[in-house]
């Protein structure tokens, strides 16, 4: 196993006694096989235990490790040593403010999320004896890459969008409002569409597809915001051309 | 502990220069610039053919100056680069499922293609 020694520049930002965020360089003695994760953990556990950030899983499920890894929003088990050079500057998510060194604040995240109802609305109340809702594999199809979504916020880093109009809902709660949306068991969509098609929905959005590229996990959120667009367009020219059409 | 969270502030007038994407992003809007402007020009055609022949060879003629023909070209790759540019995100915007399969991105974006070929023929043919 090869080792490389490695300058890693990390944000510092101490709140009790720093106006604003610094650079600090650590000197780490890199296996060619870690990710920037391991850097980190190696930087804690020997060199500055004053360093924080947050990770889990160590295996891109939990979302907690995201960051600025060269100016590129990565999660940071997923960022391979071997894949950079020497010098690795490590900051935390662009777009969100910033706690402690590495550490965000992800509030407005996590009420966004909450205001599309990330959950099965079923159509109709169904006792348990009456059995499962059953869904074919083609039903399923249509929405599953959105269930791969972490919450990993690396698509709002991404997004400049919401850098620009932090009202913007953003790409990932806006894709897992769709993903509910398209499930065949659900019957919620008229009260996701009032948060998601308004203008700080879908229509802040102005396709830049970055969110898309960015993610981890390869779910499509530029494709979501699309498709919700298009269905809340076809959704006006009813209301307003064709009254008599139920929805 | 109180906190005091740090906010980074974003230019508002020059963030696209941050990354290699979001000026790819800002390339393809500003195309619409060149096609509002062909726009125009395409109006002002039909206002010179309504006044007759005269007037028309005289837009024509004005048209075939170098900056006529520097704007027409500038236009022509700004109208391309914007019309491939959405093809090439048609499938993320439109996927069609048939049964368990979705059909492939590369399709949806060739028949975008095919059509642009179709309808671009059919404008030569009608313009010869």
């Amino acid at each position: 196993m090869s080792e490389r020694q490695i300058q890693l520049e990390v944000l510092r930002y101490n709140p009790e006694t720093d106006s604003e965020p610094r650079f600090q360089t650590y000197s780490v003695p890199c296996l060619n096989e870690w990710v920037v994760l391991d850097a980190l953990n190696y930087v804690k556990d020997n060199l500055d235990t004053t360093l924080s950030y947050r990770w889990s899983c160590h295996m891109a499920v939990c979302g907690s490790c995201g960051m600025m890894v060269n100016g590129e929003p990565k999660l940071a088990c997923k960022a391979f040593i071997h894949e950079y050079g020497d010098q690795i500057r490590v900051e935390p998510l662009a777009n969100f403010p910033i706690e402690r060194d590495l550490v965000t604040v992800v509030e407005d995240f996590i009420a966004k999320l909450a205001s599309v109802k990330p959950y099965l609305i079923p159509k109709e109340d169904k006792p348990v004896s009456a059995g499962e809702f059953k869904q074919t594999p083609a039903q399923l199809l249509t929405f599953k890459q959105y269930t791969l979504c972490i919450n990993c916020m690396l698509c709002y880093a991404a997004c400049p969008q919401y850098g620009l109009v932090p009202e913007f809902i953003g790409p990932a709660a806006i894709a897992l409002a769709h993903r509910y949306n398209q499930d065949s068991r659900d019957g919620g969509r008229d009260q996701r569409q009032e948060v998601i098609a308004s203008h700080e929905g879908v229509w802040e959005c102005s396709f830049v597809g970055a969110c898309s590229e960015v993610c981890p996990k390869h779910v499509d959120p530029a494709g979501a915001l699309q498709q919700v667009k298009v269905a809340s367009t076809i959704d006006w020219y009813k209301e307003h051309l064709m009254p008599w059409v139920k929805k | 502990m109180s906190r005091k969270p740090y906010i980074r502030e974003i230019s508002k007038t020059n963030w696209f220069f941050s990354q290699p994407r979001y000026m790819r992003y800002m390339a393809r809007e500003v195309t619409c610039i060149f096609i509002l402007v062909y726009t125009i020009l395409l109006i002002f055609a039909l206002k010179n053919l309504a006044q007759g022949p005269e007037a028309y060879a005289g837009f024509l003629e004005a048209l075939n100056s170098p900056l006529g023909i520097l704007f027409n070209l500038a236009a022509l790759v700004a109208a391309v680069y914007h019309s491939t540019s959405w093809f090439n995100v048609t499938p993320q915007a439109m996927p069609i499922q048939r049964g368990e399969e979705f059909v492939p991105g590369h399709i949806i974006v060739g028949a975008h293609y095919g059509g642009w070929a179709v309808i671009s023929l059919i404008m030569l043919f009608l313009g010869v």
